[in-house]
């Protein structure tokens, strides 16, 4: 690896600051479980390393019935894993963090890093779109507020400019009858990058969606919102029908490519199964909110 | 501009300091920092779990932590599973009763990935073995034996 400065700011005020007077030399580390990885293959090659963990509010973990959701972008999967209020309000999301990696990745892993390495096929982000999660972005000269579904702009590359960091998620409260599910395809067990990844959130008003969001994740150069497929459902009954009806919009919006993980056919094919089952899930743990 | 590092964590229950550049692993402190060589490099990129090791009671991949992450840690390698570094574990007696190891390479990263899991979860599944040691790659024994050695050692751990 080539040599590097480390910093390990106690408040984000101090982060700020040393984001923006080393701009593009920096990035943040979290679990480091891409970062260094890609910092030992050259491919990003920071000078100066800031260790974000130790900012209280990058380490926020908050539920308000009226607010919602305060995930703060350094929040460990296991961490997330481990809360009762997540597992309960957010098991989609909650499952996508578990998902990423083994046990050993798990304990250092964070949302907030899946994001923002950009990685078309990154677990989280599917969950995160059908959440409607909003990305608070920070820098010395305020704060502004993305749309998890705008935040990755192609492979490896955010909407984050030098002197910027993720802080935080906002995700809304989940209304009555409502609840998330994320599922994905690999080959193993466990491990692997996700072939094809699908998340979806839906509320219900006795047998009718009243809303409905899916994202779609390995399946194009971007996460991506499947707006066409989501708004469809609305309105309608969560049955077979207009669940195979979504699924098959989903799929039109798809953009997979061939490569060693699988066909296009294929995973254009699994974007269908997939989104079908976790609107399934994510109908039956909604009836029984 | 990159000059070393002073750091204090506390190793298999004794405190340690070390000089470490920021570019050196957790793993590459342990080996040739501190002469922990228990902990292999496998991959480099955290998917063999060669290079295993305990962070506050968490079972992480070390060559996936800066040695500057360590400070003020508790760290905890295979060196240390061993009571007063004689008596073997019932993890390790199994292993070797089982048969659970050919080359050994993996067979650190096991242990203490085993034991993180039987510290938390005294009887797991046979499925809940396998999740928490998928990140522990074993090219010679197939996992058949390992599985059996921890469930086996578990079991001894239980009384049962």
């Amino acid at each position: 690896m080539q040599a590097f400065t480390y910093e390990a700011p106690r408040s984000l005020d101090q982060a700020l600051s040393l984001f923006g007077s080393t701009g593009e030399k920096a990035r943040a580390l979290v679990g480091g479980t891409d970062l260094l990885i890609q910092m030992r293959a050259a491919t990003r090659q920071p000078t100066v390393i800031v260790d974000v963990k130790s900012i209280p509010e990058l380490q926020i973990l908050s539920f308000d019935p009226q607010s919602g959701l305060r995930l703060g972008a350094a929040v460990s999967s296991a961490r997330i894993y481990e809360d009762k209020m997540m597992q309960d309000k957010y098991p989609g999301l909650t499952e996508a963090a578990w998902l990423i990696g083994s046990v050993q990745i798990k304990h250092r892993c964070s949302v907030g890093g899946n994001l923002c390495n950009g990685s078309p096929a990154a677990d989280t982000p599917p969950a995160l779109i059908a959440l409607g999660a909003e990305c608070v972005i920070a820098s010395a000269k305020g704060t502004r507020t993305v749309k998890a579904e705008e935040f990755v702009l192609s492979p490896g590359r955010t909407v984050l400019q030098p002197g910027e960091i993720l802080v935080e998620f906002r995700i809304p409260a989940p209304k009555a009858h409502s609840a998330d599910c994320y599922q994905r395809f690999i080959p193993r067990n466990e491990m692997d990058i996700a072939v094809v990844g699908v998340g979806a959130a839906v509320t219900l008003n006795g047998d009718t969606c009243t809303a409905a969001r899916i994202g779609l994740g390995a399946v194009a150069p971007t996460p991506l919102f499947a707006k066409a497929a989501s708004d469809s459902l609305v309105g309608k009954p969560l049955n077979e029908q207009n669940i195979a009806a979504a699924a098959a919009l989903a799929q039109k919006i798809a953009t997979p490519i061939t490569d060693m993980r699988g066909t296009e056919e294929y995973r254009t094919h699994m974007v269908g199964v997939l989104t079908r089952r976790v609107l399934t899930e994510a109908a039956a743990r909604a009836r029984k909110k | 501009m990159s000059g070393k590092v002073h750091v204090e964590a506390t190793l298999n229950g004794e405190q340690v300091e070390f000089l470490c550049e920021p570019r050196q692993s957790a793993l590459e402190v342990l080996r040739d920092v501190l002469g922990f060589t228990g902990a292999k490099e496998g991959c480099l990129t955290g998917d063999c779990g060669a290079c295993s090791m305990v962070m506050d009671g968490r079972v992480v991949c070390s060559c996936l932590v800066l040695g500057p992450e360590m400070q003020g840690h508790t760290i905890e390698t295979v060196e240390g599973i061993a009571k007063d570094g004689e008596k073997l574990h019932p993890l390790q007696q199994k292993f070797l009763e089982h048969a659970a190891l050919q080359c050994g390479i993996c067979t650190p990263g096991f242990l203490v990935a085993a034991k993180a899991l039987l510290d938390k979860n005294p009887k797991p599944t046979e499925h809940e073995v396998r999740f928490a040691l998928a990140g522990n790659l074993c090219r010679c024994t197939g996992y058949d034996k390992i599985v059996r050695a921890v469930m086996d050692a578990a079991t001894v751990m239980q009384g049962r």
